[in-house]
C-alpha cells in the first residue's frame, strides 16, 4: 500500500518537475533579454536540484542529497556572477 | 538500518506524498507563471514560488522519508533549504537592479527615474556622485 502511494507520488512529482524544467528552458532560449535568460537558468537549476532530491526519495539513497547541495551552491555563484556581469559590463561601456 | 519503502507505515507514506506533490506543484506553477507573465519585473516574482515552498515541501518530504525509513532523526536536507532561502533574494535583487540599470541606460520601458538624493543620503547608501558618474 505505502509502496504504491510513494511510487505514484514520486513519479508524478518527477513528471511535474521535468515539465517545470522544460518550461524554464523555453524561456531561457526564447527570453527577449539577457536578464530573462539568466532567471531561466536559475529556475532550471533549482528545478534540477529538486528533481535530484525527488530521485533520492525514489531510490532511497542519500548520495543524491550531496549532488543537490553541490548543484545549489554552484548555481548560486553562477547566477551572482552573471548578474554582476550584466551590471558592470554596461557601466564600463 | 534502511528498510524498503513497502515496510513504511501508511501515514508516513501519505505525508511524504503530500509534501512531494505540494512542492513539485508549486515549482511547476512558478515555472508556468515565469513563462506567461508579460514584463520582466512581473516575471521575476514567479520562480520564487518554487524556491520558497517548492524547496520547503520537497525537503520536508525527504526529511520525513529518511527519518522514518532509517529509524533515526535525519535532517541534513535543511541545509539546502536554508541555503536556497538565503541566496535566492540576493540573486533576484542583484538581477532586478541590473535590469533596472539597463532599462534606464537604454531609456526603454516605463521604469522609474533614478531618485534625486541629497549628498548625505548618497553617502549613507554608498552610491557614487552623479556628477562624476
Amino acid at each position: 500500500m505505502s509502496a504504491i502511494i510513494l511510487f505514484s507520488a514520486v513519479s508524478l512529482a518527477q513528471l511535474m518537475l521535468a515539465a517545470a524544467m522544460a518550461i524554464a528552458s523555453v524561456r531561457m532560449f526564447r527570453g527577449p533579454r539577457a536578464q530573462d535568460r539568466i532567471i531561466g537558468l536559475d529556475t532550471l537549476y533549482i528545478n534540477a536540484m529538486l528533481l535530484l532530491v525527488t530521485f533520492g526519495i525514489g531510490t532511497g539513497r542519500v548520495i543524491y542529497f550531496e549532488a543537490a547541495l553541490v548543484m545549489g551552491m554552484l548555481g548560486f555563484v553562477a547566477t551572482v556572477a552573471l548578474a554582476k556581469f550584466l551590471m558592470r559590463g554596461e557601466v564600463i561601456e | 538500518m534502511m528498510q524498503s519503502a513497502a515496510d513504511m507505515p501508511v501515514w508516513a507514506a501519505i505525508a511524504v506524498a503530500f509534501f512531494l506533490l505540494v512542492g513539485s506543484g508549486l515549482a511547476l506553477i512558478g515555472a508556468i507563471g515565469f513563462l506567461r507573465l508579460p514584463t520582466f519585473y512581473e516575471r521575476i516574482h514567479a520562480p520564487t514560488l518554487g524556491t520558497s515552498w517548492g524547496i520547503g515541501g520537497i525537503m520536508l518530504a525527504s526529511m520525513i522519508f529518511f527519518t522514518v525509513s532509517s529509524g533515526r532523526l535525519v535532517f541534513h536536507e535543511i541545509l539546502i533549504g536554508i541555503f536556497v532561502t538565503v541566496t535566492t533574494p540576493i540573486t533576484f535583487m542583484l538581477l532586478a537592479r541590473a535590469a533596472l540599470h539597463r532599462d534606464r541606460a537604454e531609456g526603454n520601458g516605463n521604469v522609474p527615474d533614478k531618485p534625486n538624493r541629497s549628498q548625505p543620503a548618497r553617502e549613507f547608501l554608498g552610491e557614487s556622485d552623479p556628477r562624476r558618474g
